[in-house]
Parts: structure tokens; C-alpha cells; sequence
């Protein structure tokens, strides 16, 4: 059996989130909150409640994803007449007008990303309930993959606002988000608060809890 | 306490040793990248938030982008999008790109500014510390260049149906995406946090 590493928590230290800096662990039982002497930040030795935390951040998001999709990001108005654009619509408009790179940058950012951070949060979580003892460098990997492109998703939203900008022709065309683009805005803003409050840590206490019995 | 760190990832202590010139630490363990050496980081990153300021100025005064239909010319800036999604009643888009493509940016240049200067003088005024962690914390809001892929899909798509025209706010964002891309790389935290120990 192999020994424990030696972590800052086995070795009652406590290491700021924000500047890193090592402090002495407050023992256990005393209930006051401590804070970094260099930076002032709370100190956590993990973050807390990180799995319900994230767990709540994950559910709002996937509920927030059906209207996201569902509900038009954008409304054409032209000669009178409304057009309602999806993000899967605008996804298929590309296409068909030939401009496949833009189709897949669309749906990648859009729709691919948003949904496998979901679901790579969703496997963290249970992974960490479960303290599987699974390949954990490549699970820290998810995670930092996850936490990394996260704010990519946010073009779409960029995309309405330079379409809103621009075509305002009066009654000949004019562009306005549609509800749909509150709803992914939404979604966005909450995955990234979600990989923010997972603690990748908890992936590594695992294997250390099962080293010790 | 002082010669030791802990990786951010799995928590492994580490003991921090001198790395050569533009090198960085990786945790054992997990492989997070735990802290780099930069030649000059503090000059570096001084040096191009100023670059940055006046491209974030030049970006927010000059046209940023032109659409032209046979007679009908439409000419925006930086804030237009924002101001029209805030007129249709969408305040929380408008609000949420306000916030991501122009206040962040602008926090984290101003705020790098009262940080860099200071230390750079040998001063250490107060609260420094806490302007520095907070200037962090809101890093990942700031999208400048997320915004640059949404001009650019935005632009294809409506450059059949009229002429889009670049102005010099464009280009001065482009550039702008460039420079703090390279002031994150040039900047290293800790040697920032042992100033302000």
C-alpha cells in the first residue's frame, strides 16, 4: 500500500484560494473564520459546499438550456413581416448558405459546449460522490478543460449584439433579441459560476481516503 | 511555511524551487501549471496595460463598425449594440455585455495601473492587497476576444446582404485583444504577491 502523499490539509495547513499562501489550519472544532494575513481573502481548506453548490448551479443551468434553445435569439423584422431565429435555426441557415465554418463555430460555442460542460460537471460530481478512484489526473484534465472554455459560449450572445447594432433600417430590416438570448446569457453566466464552485480537489481526497483504510 | 505551495488542484505540498529564465512549475501529481518566472514580469506587464489603456480609449471614441445599404449607412461604436438592446427592453443582455466586453477590461488595466505603479515607486499603499486579489478574481469576466469571434460571425453573416465597413475602433480592439493576451502570459502572480507581502 502506498502512503499518503503529503497534502497541505494532511499537514494542517491551509493554502488561500486567492494567493495561495500557506496558513496554519485553525484546529479542528473552533468555528471562527480565518482570513489570508497577505491578501485578506476567507480561508477554505476546500471550497465550500462545493458539491451542492455546483450540484444547484448544474440543475438551473440544464433547466435554463431548454427555453435557451427553444425560444428565438433573434427577431428579423423586415418589410412588416417577423422573422424568429433559434439558435439551432441560425445554426441551419449557415449551413445551407454554404458557410459551414461559421455553422460549426455557431453550434460548437452554442450548443456543443454549453451541454458536455453540463454533463462533464454532472460526471465530476457523481465521480466525487461515488469517491471513484478513476484515472484522476484525467479527471482534474476535465475539469480544467471545462473551467477553460466556458466564457467561449458566450459569442452567441456578442453575435446578437453586433446584429442589433447594425441592421436597424427602419421599416426595411431591423434585428432584436429574441427572449431566448436572456435565457442563454443565462446559461452561460451560471455553467461558468458552476465550474467556479466545483473543487477539483475533492477528485484527490478520494484517493487519499482509500489509502488510509 | 514560506518555502513551501500547495498545488490549487489536489492540494499536494510542493517545495518551491528557482526556475530558469521564461520556465514553470507544474504540480507532480495533477500536472497544474504552480507558478512560472518571467524576465521583467512587473516592466512587462506595466508596459503593455498602458499600451492597453490608450487602445481601450481609441477603441470607445472612434467608429467601430459601418453598415452600408445603397443610401442607408449606419455607423456604430463600441457602446451602440449595448444602448439598442437596452432600448428593446433587453437590459440584462445589454447588461451582461456591458459588463463583459467594456467594464472588465477596463477594471483590469485600471486596476493592474494602482497596482503596478505603486510597487513599481517602492510604495505600498493601503488595501493593495485586496485590490490585487479582487483584480484577479474578475479576470475570467472580461471576454474582449470572445467579442472578436461574435464581430467576426456576425459579419459574415451580414456581409451579403450589404457592406460592412471597419473603422478604426476595430482595428484598436484587435490589437487590444493581442496586448492583454500578452500581458496575462507576462504576468506572474507571485512575484506581484511577494511584493505585497
Amino acid at each position: 500500500m502506498k502512503p499518503s502523499p503529503l497534502t497541505a490539509r494532511s499537514a494542517s495547513l491551509i493554502s488561500c484560494h486567492s494567493c495561495h499562501q500557506l496558513s496554519k489550519a485553525v484546529p479542528p472544532g473552533k468555528k471562527f473564520a480565518t482570513f489570508c494575513p497577505r491578501c485578506g481573502a476567507r480561508l477554505h481548506s476546500r471550497k465550500p459546499d462545493s458539491i451542492a453548490r455546483t450540484w444547484a448551479l448544474v440543475i438551473a443551468a440544464f433547466i435554463f438550456y431548454i427555453p435557451a434553445n427553444v425560444l428565438p435569439i433573434t427577431n428579423v423584422i423586415s418589410f412588416g413581416k417577423a422573422q424568429a431565429d433559434t439558435i439551432m435555426s441560425g445554426v441551419i441557415y449557415f449551413i445551407q448558405s454554404g458557410s459551414w465554418p461559421i455553422a460549426l463555430v455557431i453550434f460548437v460555442a452554442s450548443v456543443f459546449v454549453p451541454l458536455m460542460k453540463l454533463f462533464l460537471l454532472s460526471f465530476l460530481l457523481i465521480s466525487v460522490q461515488r469517491k471513484s478512484q478513476w484515472r484522476p489526473k484525467d479527471r482534474t484534465r476535465l475539469y480544467r478543460i471545462t473551467e477553460a472554455v466556458g466564457r467561449w459560449s458566450m459569442t452567441d450572445i456578442y453575435v446578437v449584439t453586433i446584429l442589433v447594432a447594425l441592421v436597424k433600417l427602419g421599416s426595411l430590416a431591423t434585428i432584436e433579441a429574441g427572449p431566448g438570448a436572456v435565457f442563454f446569457a443565462g446559461v452561460v453566466i451560471i455553467t461558468m459560476f458552476a465550474a467556479m464552485s466545483f473543487d477539483p480537489r475533492l477528485i484527490w481526497d478520494a484517493q487519499e481516503s482509500n489509502n488510509e483504510c | 511555511m514560506k518555502s513551501l505551495i500547495a498545488c490549487h488542484e489536489c492540494d499536494l505540498l510542493h517545495q518551491i524551487q528557482s526556475l530558469p529564465s521564461g520556465g514553470s512549475a507544474h504540480c507532480v501529481r495533477c500536472g497544474a501549471a504552480l507558478y512560472r518566472h518571467r524576465q521583467n514580469s512587473l516592466d512587462r506587464v506595466l508596459a503593455l496595460t498602458v499600451a492597453g489603456l490608450i487602445l481601450f480609449i481609441i477603441a470607445n471614441i472612434y467608429p467601430f463598425l459601418t453598415f452600408r445599404l445603397e443610401a442607408q449607412i449606419q455607423q456604430t461604436n463600441l457602446l451602440t449594440g449595448v444602448i439598442e438592446l437596452y432600448q428593446q427592453g433587453m437590459w440584462i443582455i445589454a447588461g451582461v455585455v456591458l459588463i463583459t466586453t467594456i467594464v472588465m477590461p477596463l477594471l483590469q488595466l485600471i486596476g493592474m495601473l494602482f497596482i503596478l505603479v505603486p510597487i513599481k515607486l517602492q510604495r505600498r499603499p493601503w488595501k493593495l492587497a485586496i485590490l490585487f486579489r479582487t483584480v484577479r478574481r474578475f479576470r475570467p469576466w472580461g471576454m474582449t476576444e470572445v467579442f472578436m469571434i461574435g464581430i467576426l460571425v456576425a459579419v459574415v453573416k451580414l456581409v451579403k446582404m450589404a457592406s460592412i465597413i471597419p473603422g478604426t475602433a476595430l482595428y484598436s480592439f484587435l490589437v487590444l485583444i493581442f496586448v492583454l493576451a500578452a500581458a496575462a502570459v507576462a504576468l506572474d502572480p507571485h512575484v506581484v504577491w511577494k511584493q505585497l507581502d
